[in-house]
């Protein structure tokens, strides 16, 4: 059964997933693509090479901690939607969350969203601070969030 | 005009890209498609597909037919549209159908994609309005821009429920639910994370029992399973929804594989009754060749290489290529399909393609 907690489960040991360490040295991708399906785009996205699939293409993406500079750019070049980025050092009692987005009608900066863990449910409220057109009609949205979120908040709720 | 060498049945990736090759190396290529638009499945597919760059990787479905489409056209590969390959009569000869008047085409090769269809589902109430297909609900939304319910119960956690689950999201209906029979979710993890996180529950060994409504449906039963697959008493649920998708599977469309006598074997995985072929897609019978989900049901980055081995296969029968220099194609092609079929999804796929290539090797040497 997939809920908040078996899902994160299985993220937490994918190679994909940043290390407590690295997510304390400030912004940095989370790839939450744990099973062996064929596909590669992430790799060819990152402009650092912090991203290795490889050959076969259908093994784990993994993330190279410290060349990843959380710029932020494979975000919207996941045709599956499952990287994210976290930013733990953006102020002192706030971490930002950034997801792909392909809702209508989008969000502006400033306003407050409801945002939401992995199975849906509700976590806390956040501030979108920037809404950035991606790749290809996928938005890249950046929301506040307090700290204590950073390792649950993986969505929003769109706005009707 | 002249009349064409290679006649290829279905307009969709595999189709495409069979007579994109086919037509590279000069021959003379017609495709006919019974549908108004070509692409087959591919311009109701509104996301981004997995793969690699040869797979056109992370480009939505509907750009990736514009692409394949507008390449046929720059070789000057003639699409048919609006007509329907009624049958093939002395392994040669396709009855069509333009909606006005019957042709015969008598093309040297012939190239069956033909693609899949949907597995139906009967319970009570599945005639009432509102239960539908995810084909059918894919292209109302993505191609008619048409919401055809507002409360959505989704049944089948394959890749197709999934999907389609997320475009009604995305169209702006509620998923109330999703039932899969099964105890696991067959669709891919990244695409029920993202229907999770929306906040749609995926119900595994869970089922429909029956759609209630006076003129159309109204609401839906479910119930769960045991894992006899037996009802558990007592379990029932009754969801309040105006639109039962159903998404349970698809088989090979192939129709007119079984009207030119080829042979087949059942392979389960690949969708039931596939018509034998070798690794170079040429069927039982000589000179017809099979590409795409009749050959066994995968998906469109698999469909576009078996169509480019189809089309690299009958150019050179026809002597528009060197065994050698076609050997040298397909073999890209192939170590490009071996990649994709690996990991949980994708070697029981190759297990199933194996027994297929073999069977064909050992009915065809018996003929001989």
């Amino acid at each position: 059964m997939l809920n908040e907690q078996t899902i994160l489960n299985k993220v937490k040991t994918s190679p994909g997933y940043p290390s407590k360490e690295r997510f304390f040295k400030g912004p940095v991708a989370v790839i939450e693509c744990p099973e062996e399906i064929p596909c590669n785009p992430c790799e060819e996205a990152c402009p650092f090479g912090a991203i290795k699939v490889g050959e076969p293409i259908t093994n784990l993406p993994m993330l190279i901690e410290d060349k990843c500079i959380g710029c932020g750019k494979c975000i919207a070049n996941c045709p599956g939607l499952a990287i994210f980025l976290v930013n733990l050092n953006y102020s002192k009692d706030e971490a930002t969350i950034s997801i792909p987005y392909e809702f209508i009608p989008l969000p502006d900066v400033g306003e407050e969203v409801d945002v939401l863990n992995r199975e849906g449910k509700f976590v806390c409220k956040g501030k979108v601070i920037k809404v950035n057109k991606g790749e290809d009609h996928t938005w890249v949205i950046t929301v506040s969030i307090p700290k204590e979120f950073f390792e649950v908040a993986r969505n929003i709720k769109p706005l009707k | 005009m002249k009349e064409a060498e290679i006649t290829v049945i279905g307009a969709g990736p595999a189709g495409l890209s069979a007579a994109i090759e086919a037509a590279k190396y000069g021959a003379n290529v017609e495709i006919i498609d019974e549908n108004a638009l070509p692409g087959g499945q591919l311009f109701k597919q509104i996301h981004k597909f997995f793969g690699s760059k040869e797979h056109y990787a992370g480009t939505r479905g509907y750009d990736i037919g514009r692409k394949l489409l507008s390449e046929a056209e720059n070789l000057k590969v003639v699409i048919k549209l609006n007509t329907v390959a009624f049958g093939v009569f002395d392994k040669n000869k396709i009855g069509l159908f333009d909606q006005k008047d019957i042709l015969i085409s008598k093309p040297k090769k012939i190239i069956i994609a033909t693609g899949a269809s949907e597995n139906p589902l009967a319970f009570p109430g599945w005639t009432l309005p509102g239960v539908m297909g995810a084909g059918a609900v894919q292209t109302m939304i993505n191609i008619h821009r048409v919401l055809p319910g507002k409360k959505v119960l989704m049944v089948g956690a394959g890749n197709v429920g999934l999907i389609v689950s997320y475009q009604l999201l995305q169209a702006g209906a509620d998923v109330v639910a999703i039932v899969e029979a099964m105890p696991k979710i067959g669709g891919y993890f990244v695409h029920a994370a993202k229907v999770l996180r929306m906040g749609v529950p995926i119900l595994t060994s869970h089922t429909i029992i029956e759609a209630k409504g006076e003129k159309e449906v109204e609401s839906a039963t479910i119930a769960a399973l045991d894992q006899n697959w037996n009802l558990i008493k007592g379990s029932e649920k009754e969801l309040d929804v105006d639109l039962i998708c159903i998404a349970v599977g698809l088989k090979p469309e192939a129709d007119l594989c079984r009207m030119l006598n080829c042979e087949f074997t059942y392979v389960p995985f690949l969708g039931g009754r596939i018509p034998l072929h070798n690794e170079d897609m040429e069927t039982t019978i000589p000179g017809v060749y099979v590409a795409g989900d009749v050959s066994g049901v995968e998906e469109a980055s698999v469909a576009i290489e078996e169509g480019r081995i189809a089309g690299i296969s009958a150019a050179e029968s026809l002597g528009y290529i060197s065994e050698e220099e076609s050997e040298k194609e397909r073999m890209k092609c192939k170590n490009r399909l071996k990649a994709f079929r690996i990991g949980p999804f994708g070697s029981p796929r190759q297990e199933g393609k194996n027994k297929v290539f073999e069977e064909y090797k050992r009915r065809t040497k018996n003929v001989k």
